[in-house]
């Protein structure tokens, strides 16, 4: 167990680093400096400014020294706003979207899988065409449209809600519904169709014969391996919501890493922009070694088999 | 000699897209305690559904228990509600299955899937299920029981997973085990030591056993009673040595055909034809098509059944002296 994830422990520090690398390419290739919004027309202003950013070397002077700034963790200051570090930013934008994204996966895990439960318990019923429908309602909107959608009926037309920002639980209501419904509608189909074939298989019929209530059949038998796949696809799910948030967090004016990430790119802020991706892409990466962890420990087949293949 | 469980003209279906599925239409038999009755019969003709009719596991829909009885020490078991039946399930009566790759949950260990049962069903400590629990797999001849119980299925081999789905049957004590082809998925080899271990149990619990099967083999070694099911009837009953030395019904004898035997020579005789369709089934015999010996009757009047022994029974016309008489009749209307 170890080795294996000493393995996977490297193999994310190359991801990683292939991530650093791509970017770091389509920063330097992408036409426009930091400096020309600006109105700086002076030339000798805007040398001297590349001068000070690093940004007159030689590309690969430039990558080594972006390189040496995420070893040490050191982005250095804002192009667009000097007075502020990329740390202070991604300091004051992460545990805000970090809310937000943990309280959208909270709510889609957990009605998503209700909701598939509920439909593969009344297999063809109403319940299951309703929860089914609004599954595929929740796909098939994506979440600007719904966004949209939910500020105009419940924040402008009815004032339920406030239309933007992020100051009291009241405000995290509608971005987080238009954030989760498309992993929700993910995880009820998901659910429901594993849950629904999980329901047929013989060990379920045992722990019928043993005289067990419905409760301790679904929760005990069906509902573990029914989340199985849940689990696997939990990795690209916090990957689709941490995108989504980038949109989601510009429509509602949430002061989030993905409203840095979004400014960093229309102002080309090199620095800003390293330190989100990298930011992002290391969260995610570990994400998904956790996801990888958390399947193994609740599938005793992985990780024997892990074991074994060492 | 004590019945332990009665059934009477037990009627299944199965309502499907493409019709009514009359899986079992009048099934009569019956398990004194302590014996071994064998339900046999090729694939298809309704053993599990009979079986699974008896725990009440049938799934509905699609399925129903349309008619008849199943008295269980006196109890009729089809009229039962759903939660009374999960104290019967498991306590009074409890089920193997076929397939013991399957059976078990693969995501727990084999104590949870032993003791969950004993826990649901009585009030006792945690380290006395467990001590139940050893005693269980030692009885069923698994070795090291306290280091077997925290593995998972995946850990054991088919014939040691068969012994656990036993040894998870038995843990509450239960009266009366239906074993649904309990050696069909194993190697023969396997398969005779779990017959072994029917015998041994059988010897130290006095469970009644249903062992349902279609390998003759299986039957000829531990059963004292023998039905022969077809096309969702029995068809003939009778103890171990009627059955196998005088069998009467012509399904019965082209079974005993098609074993193989140390003391006949020749070639095996496999039944020709295939059992009726299920969704219509014939009002008359539902071997006519098959049997040699088919005569007009047979495929309009359903045969009564003719005792040729307190024990032995069979449903054919060939028994019947008012097969003759019966068919005059029908031709001179
Ligand atoms: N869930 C079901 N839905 C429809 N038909 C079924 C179902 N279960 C069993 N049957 C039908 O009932 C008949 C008897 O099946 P079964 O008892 O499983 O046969 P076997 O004697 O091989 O155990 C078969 O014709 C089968 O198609
Ligand atoms: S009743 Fe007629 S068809 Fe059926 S087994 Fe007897 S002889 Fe054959
Ligand atoms: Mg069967």
């Amino acid at each position: 167990m170890l080795k294996y994830i000493l393995k996977r422990l490297l193999i994310m520090v190359v991801t990683l680093w292939i991530i650093i690398t791509l970017t770091f390419v389509l920063m330097v290739s992408v036409p426009g400096s930091p400096f020309n919004s600006e109105g700086n027309s002076n030339e000798i202003v805007q040398q001297n400014l590349a001068k000070h950013y690093n940004l007159d070397k030689p590309y690969h002077v430039q990558y080594l020294l972006y390189l040496k700034s995420i070893v040490t963790l050191d982005f250095g200051p804002s192009i667009k706003q000097p007075n502020q570090t990329v740390n202070d930013l991604l300091g004051r934008g992460f545990p805000i979207s970090a809310e937000l994204g943990i309280v959208t996966i909270i709510v889609a895990v957990i009605s998503g899988i209700t909701l598939g439960i509920l439909a593969a318990l009344r297999h063809n019923g109403v319940i299951d065409y309703l929860a089914m429908g609004i599954a595929v309602l929740g796909i098939s909107i994506p979440n600007f449209i719904m966004a949209t959608l939910l500020i105009d009926q419940l924040a402008v037309q009815r004032e339920w809600f406030p239309v933007a920002t992020w100051k009291s639980p009241m405000h995290m209501v509608l971005p987080v519904l238009a954030l989760a419904t498309g992993p929700m509608a993910i995880i009820a189909r998901l659910t429901r169709s594993t849950m629904l074939e999980v329901l047929t298989q013989d060990y379920i019929k045992m722990a019928r014969a043993k005289g067990l209530t419905p409760w301790k059949i679904i929760v005990k038998h069906a509902l573990r391996n029914a989340l199985m796949p849940v689990i696997t696809i939990m990795g690209t799910l916090v990957a689709g919501i941490m995108t989504g948030s980038f949109v989601i967090e510009q429509i509602f004016a949430i002061p989030g890493m993905g409203k840095y990430f979004v400014e960093s790119i229309n102002h080309r802020d090199f620095p800003v922009i390293m330190g989100t991706t990298v930011f992002y892409s290391a969260f995610l990466i570990v994400m998904l070694f956790l996801v990888d962890i958390a399947y193994g420990i609740l599938d005793p087949r992985i990780k024997v088999a892990k074991k074994e293949g060492e | 000699m004590e019945k332990i469980l009665e059934v009477k003209d037990l009627h299944v279906t199965f309502t499907t897209y493409g019709g009514t599925v009359q899986a079992v239409r009048g099934v009569d038999f019956h398990l004194n305690k302590g014996e071994t009755l064998a339900i046999v019969g090729e694939s298809g003709c309704g053993k599990s559904v009979t079986s699974n009719a008896i725990m009440r596991l049938i799934p509905s829909p699609p399925g129903k228990i349309t008619a008849g009885k199943i008295l269980f020490k006196g109890k009729d078991l089809a009229k039962e509600s759903e939660k009374k039946m999960r104290q019967v399930r498991g306590v009074d009566i409890s089920m193997i299955f076929q397939d013991p790759m399957t059976a078990l949950n693969p995501t727990l260990t084999i104590g949870t899937q032993l003791i969950e049962g004993l826990k649901q069903h009585r009030k006792i400590t945690d380290s006395e299920a467990k001590k139940r629990a050893l005693e269980m797999m030692d009885l069923v001849g698994i070795p090291n029981p306290a280091e077997r119980m925290k593995q998972y299925p995946h850990q054991f081999s088919g014939g040691m997973r068969q012994r656990i789905v036993i040894a998870i049957a038995l843990i509450c004590e239960p009266e009366l085990l239906i074993a649904d082809e309990p050696t069909t998925a194993l190697d023969v080899t396997i398969q005779a030591q779990i017959l072994e271990l029917f015998e041994k149990i059988q010897d130290v619990t006095g469970v009644s056993i249903i062992l349902i099967t279609h390998d003759l083999g299986v039957v000829a070694k531990i059963a004292d009673r023998i039905a022969v099911m077809y096309a969702g009837k029995i068809i003939e009953t009778g103890t171990k040595r009627e059955i196998f030395y005088e069998p009467q019904h012509p399904y019965t004898k082209g079974l005993l055909n098609s074993v193989p035997r140390l003391d006949t020579k020749g070639r095996l005789k496999p039944i020709d034809g295939t059992p009726p369709d299920l969704f219509s089934p014939p009002e008359g015999c539902p071997f006519t098509a098959r049997c040699p010996f088919a005569m007009e009757v047979c495929n309009k009047v359903y045969p009564k059944s003719s005792n040729l022994s307190d024990s032995h029974s069979v449903d054919c016309w060939l028994q019947d002296e008012r097969a003759k008489q019966l068919l005059a009749t029908m031709v001179t209307n």
